[in-house]
């Protein structure tokens, strides 16, 4: 079960200093910066106000701006795919890919081929998938999963990288100098973006009026893969779209703020369409898979569709101090952090991932910056309700953690604390008596790993009150 | 200790002591209703009041929580401002009553009764602009402001400001204040680990401060912060906001 | 897969709402009123902080002060788009010093070459954005994308005339929506990378430098 999952693997980070110490430093730096970037607090309340609207007017449209978006990329020269599951979306990507004989990939960064396992389901076919993007290439050298949706090698630092590229790349001499390991991975992945025959991208924002798609990137390796090779397919979440074009301005500056702090990125990339004829570069066809995996049995939920307002920009996960503490690894799905709280459980299941939203205080930190107002703490009070609750639900595998014990204490407590004599008579017996209750009782355990025990007052507030005179009506 | 005239001044408010408060630090609810009452305030506390109902409710257990947060609305029903000593039971209140009980027969009255609901040191500056002489020894505190109070009850500079009126009192910052102690309710027994964690790093933050005190205006943070102080014999005691005022404008009594 | 699609489809049709969509306004992305002068000079503020250089040939024709800086910089070639305007007035009047390599083929038949030995290449640009300091570029058959990509040098000629204060109003006042080119491109920088450990280094995978070059008129 995922929450043993989570809560080993969280054990496990926490007593890993030098994996403490890369995301303390990190998250601290990522905070300060996009503090710093919404400093004027008026336009910051009207620019996430603006882009919580945008996304909201998607969703409300949804399948009318997928349609919109389908026809105007058809007509615009791009084949669309729908794929309803993750093996769906790689049949589609293997079709594609056999059609043009086509055996190397290069890959920019996109969360939904995480999400699929895009490249084990290719490499088991003998395709070569070559991650372009500096982060994801050093944790492809390393077999891992990103740590981060926006920076996934963050749980690296640079001696850890330096190690891994002098073993891992031929001729490679150890250095820790930044920009020489950068130049080392230009120099292989140069290579092969001349060589690849297909490029694989993900997608920030369709846009259904001119079936455009909209990616950010700062190095360049997105617009390689989808500028060189012949054939390029992207795959997004079918919630990316938006219906008009002036809605991207909004949404790529909440977005490139709120991830890295950056006003822009360096390479805004708005795909058209393939190749024209007279054109002398750009790929001679363009894909677009557009994938489900559970994203419509979100939808379906008035309340828990607001998760399918994310425009992944992480802003979540580098103010949390559960993920700040634990990185990413320790979350089951490949997305980390509060939005991985409620995304995953509903795209895995509750059976899968129903401990996950428990794994929060409710600080509501996330919630304070997220761009997109996405009520997460919210959300992740009703999960933790959807993966209780006696029957199945909307949610898959709803109901799957009912247990009848926990559901009887409830009961129990909603007596004492609603009927005012149960209520007195439970105080009056914990402040004499609680002294008395074991220590190795479970819960009490627990709190006192790090903490005494919690000392109940001799007596309660209401006797106090009482003892004072103080009026009661 | 005076106050300023203030012409919206209500006469009588309703104290919310809150469970945690009723069980663990009762003398913090005694020194809320007390401040209340030095202002002037006929303060009423019903002795039927039990909790906000937030534990179930985090728990996922819905009809429970509203059954309890129906329980207590029932027992403020006139039109009185509501007092909370917490920031974290304040917002359940305001925040979460409305949605706990949206399209019910009880709508109206839960978001009439939401709407009366504030946090302590809100009332006090906001409302009654209270003003204290210090009374008490110098000594040097650092403030944690809790997670609901400032991201549900918009609670910003009240309660720090209260603590500068002290003159002999050195208000320290916290490092990095704005971040979870770690409590969260049943999250500190859940994830205990994680929760281990954060409030480690807390206490490491006060003592770094160099402050006897750690003040807060939550006593799930208090509570939460207070017992890994005292594991680790850490020299920085916990105390609730009202509690530290009243004794430092009024005396230990 | 039409099946895919019917099921996904009719499920969102099945759960979707008829409330009223939430009003947008965009007045936060709007013009900000800022001056020309306001405009050139946050641009270059905001670019010259990510590392783009600046030629500022104002008041002056551009080619001569190109040809010094190349040579200055030692670049042993710029690759040019013959059919736009810029491309016309380099091969009719380009003084020599640095030789001149005509993008007149497809990228397929110099891949090899242009990945390995291109040095710098150059293109015009459809205007600037003061914001967040971008250039606008549309690539066409005349203008390839490929060109502002692969050579390690980017230089991009920019008409300080045609500075838009944000993102916003640019592709409103250029009609973008009305007709997309296949690849339009804002470019705030050269290259850049943070992946590790948050350290800033350029030149990763696309050009290492960006030139912009100020001019009054093309």
């Amino acid at each position: 079960m995922a929450a043993a999952e989570f809560r080993d693997a969280a054990t496990r980070a926490l007593a890993d200093p030098q994996l403490r110490a890369n995301f303390r430093r990190a998250m601290d730096g990522l905070m300060t910066k996009r503090a710093a970037m919404f400093a004027d607090r008026d336009e910051w309340t009207a620019l996430r106000s603006l882009g919580a609207a945008v996304r909201a007017r998607s969703l409300l449209q949804l399948p009318e701006l997928l349609e919109r978006l389908e026809a105007k990329l058809t007509e615009n020269g791009v084949h669309v795919h729908w794929a309803e599951t993750v093996d769906q979306g790689n049949a589609i990507f293997k079709q594609i890919l056999s059609r043009h004989d086509a055996t190397r990939l290069v890959k920019g960064k996109s969360m939904v081929s995480e999400e699929i396992g895009l490249n084990h389901a290719l490499e088991a076919d003998g395709i070569e998938v070559i991650e372009a993007d500096l982060g994801e290439y050093i944790i492809q050298l390393d077999h891992e999963k990103p740590s981060h949706i926006i920076m996934p090698a963050i749980h690296k630092n640079k001696q850890q990288i330096a190690r891994l590229f002098s073993q891992k790349i031929k001729d490679a001499a150890y250095t820790e100098d930044v920009d020489r390991l950068t130049g080392l991975a230009r120099q292989v992945l140069r290579r092969k973006f001349a060589e690849a025959d297909a490029g694989v991208s993900g997608v920030n924002v369709a846009v259904a009026e001119t079936g455009t798609l909209v990616l950010v990137e700062n190095e360049g390796n997105g617009r390689m893969c989808t500028t060189i090779p012949k054939l390029h397919i992207a795959v997004m979440g079918l919630e990316k779209v938006v219906e008009r074009l002036e809605e991207v301005p909004p949404v790529l500056s909440l977005l490139t703020r709120s991830a890295t702090a950056q006003p822009i990125t360096t390479y805004v990339n708005m795909i058209t369409g393939p190749r024209r004829p007279g054109e002398k570069d750009g790929p001679e066809e363009v894909h677009l898979v557009i994938l489900d995996n559970g994203r419509s049995r979100v939808f379906a939920d008035p309340q828990l569709r607001n998760t399918l307002r994310c425009i992944r920009c992480g802003a979540c996960m580098n103010h949390c101090p559960v993920y700040t503490r634990v990185g990413g690894h320790a979350y089951p799905g490949v997305y980390p952090g509060p939005i991985g709280k409620i995304l995953t459980p509903q795209i895995l299941g509750m059976d899968v991932a129903g401990d996950l939203p428990h794994a929060s205080s409710l600080c509501n930190a996330c919630v304070e910056v997220c761009p997109v107002e996405i009520p997460i703490a919210s959300l992740l009070v009703r999960l933790r309700g959807e993966a209780i609750r006696p029957e199945p639900g909307a949610v898959k595998g709803a109901g799957s953690h009912a247990d009848p014990t926990e559901a009887w204490t409830w009961r129990g407590w909603a007596l004492a604390y609603r009927v005012p004599a149960l209520y007195r008579l439970t105080t009056f017996l914990l402040t004499r008596f609680g002294w008395a209750l074991p220590g190795r009782m479970p819960l009490l355990k627990e709190w006192t790993s790090v903490r005494s025990r919690p000392r109940f007052a001799s007596q309660t507030l209401h006797e106090l009150a009482r003892r004072e005179k103080v009026s009661n009506q | 200790m005076d106050h300023s005239p203030n012409p919206s001044h209500p006469e009588k408010v309703y104290f919310f002591g809150t469970c945690v408060v009723d069980l663990f630090f009762p003398a913090a609810g005694l020194a809320g209703i007390k401040l209340l009452q030095a202002a002037g305030l006929e303060v009423i506390f019903p002795q039927g009041q039990s909790c906000c109902g937030q534990p179930a409710y985090n728990s996922g257990f819905l009809d429970e929580a509203r059954a309890v947060a129906w329980s207590q609305i029932k027992l403020f029903s006139k039109d009185y401002p509501v007092i909370l000593p917490s920031g974290s039971c304040a917002g359940m209140m305001k925040k979460h009553y409305p949605s706990l009980f949206r399209g019910r027969p009880e709508q109206a009255e839960a978001e009439d009764f939401a709407a009366r609901v504030y946090e302590l040191t809100q009332f006090l500056v906001d409302v009654l602009d209270m003003k204290f002489d210090d009374l008490g020894e110098p000594t040097k505190v650092t403030w944690h402001p809790s997670c609901h109070s400032m991201r549900e009850m918009g609670v910003g500079d009240q309660p720090k400001s209260l603590l500068r009126q002290l003159s002999k009192v050195e208000l320290v910052e916290l490092p990095r204040e704005r971040e979870c102690c770690g409590f969260g309710g049943t999250f500190s027994v859940r994830q205990p680990e994680v929760s281990a964690a954060m409030v480690t790093d807390k206490i490491d933050a006060i003592a770094e401060t160099g402050a006897e005190m750690v003040v807060s205006g939550d006593c799930g943070c208090l509570l939460n912060i207070g017992g890994a102080l005292e594991k680790a014999e850490s020299r920085a005691h916990p105390k609730h906001i009202a509690e530290f005022l009243w004794e430092r404008t009024h005396g230990r009594r | 897969m039409t099946d895919a699609r019917t099921a996904i489809l009719g499920r969102l049709r099945a759960a979707a709402g008829k409330d009223v969509p939430p009003a947008e306004d965009f007045t936060v992305v709007s013009p900000r009123g800022w001056t020309a002068e306001h405009r050139l000079e946050r641009l270059r503020r905001m670019m010259e902080a990510v590392h783009t250089e600046f030629l500022d040939c104002r008041g002056q024709d551009w080619l001569g002060p190109l040809r010094d800086w190349l040579i200055q910089e030692g670049v042993p070639g710029l690759i040019y788009a013959p059919a736009t305007a810029i491309g016309r007035r380099l091969a009719a009047e380009w003084s020599g010093g640095v030789p001149l390599i005509s993008y007149d083929k497809a990228m397929a038949e110099w891949k090899e070459e242009l990945f390995a030995q291109s040095a710098a290449g150059i293109t015009g640009t459809r205007g600037g954005i003061a914001e967040t300091g971008s250039l606008i570029l549309w690539t066409d058959a005349d203008q390839p994308r490929s060109l502002s990509l692969v050579p390690p040098l980017h230089i991009a000629l920019l008409d300080v005339n045609s500075l838009y204060d944000t993102f916003w109003q640019a592709m409103r006042e250029q009609k973008w929506a009305a007709g997309m080119p296949t690849n339009l491109l804002l470019i705030s920088g050269p290259s850049k990378t943070a992946d590790i450990e948050q350290t800033l280094a350029y030149g990763v995978h696309g050009p290492k430098r960006l030139l912009v070059i100020l001019v009054d008129q093309c």
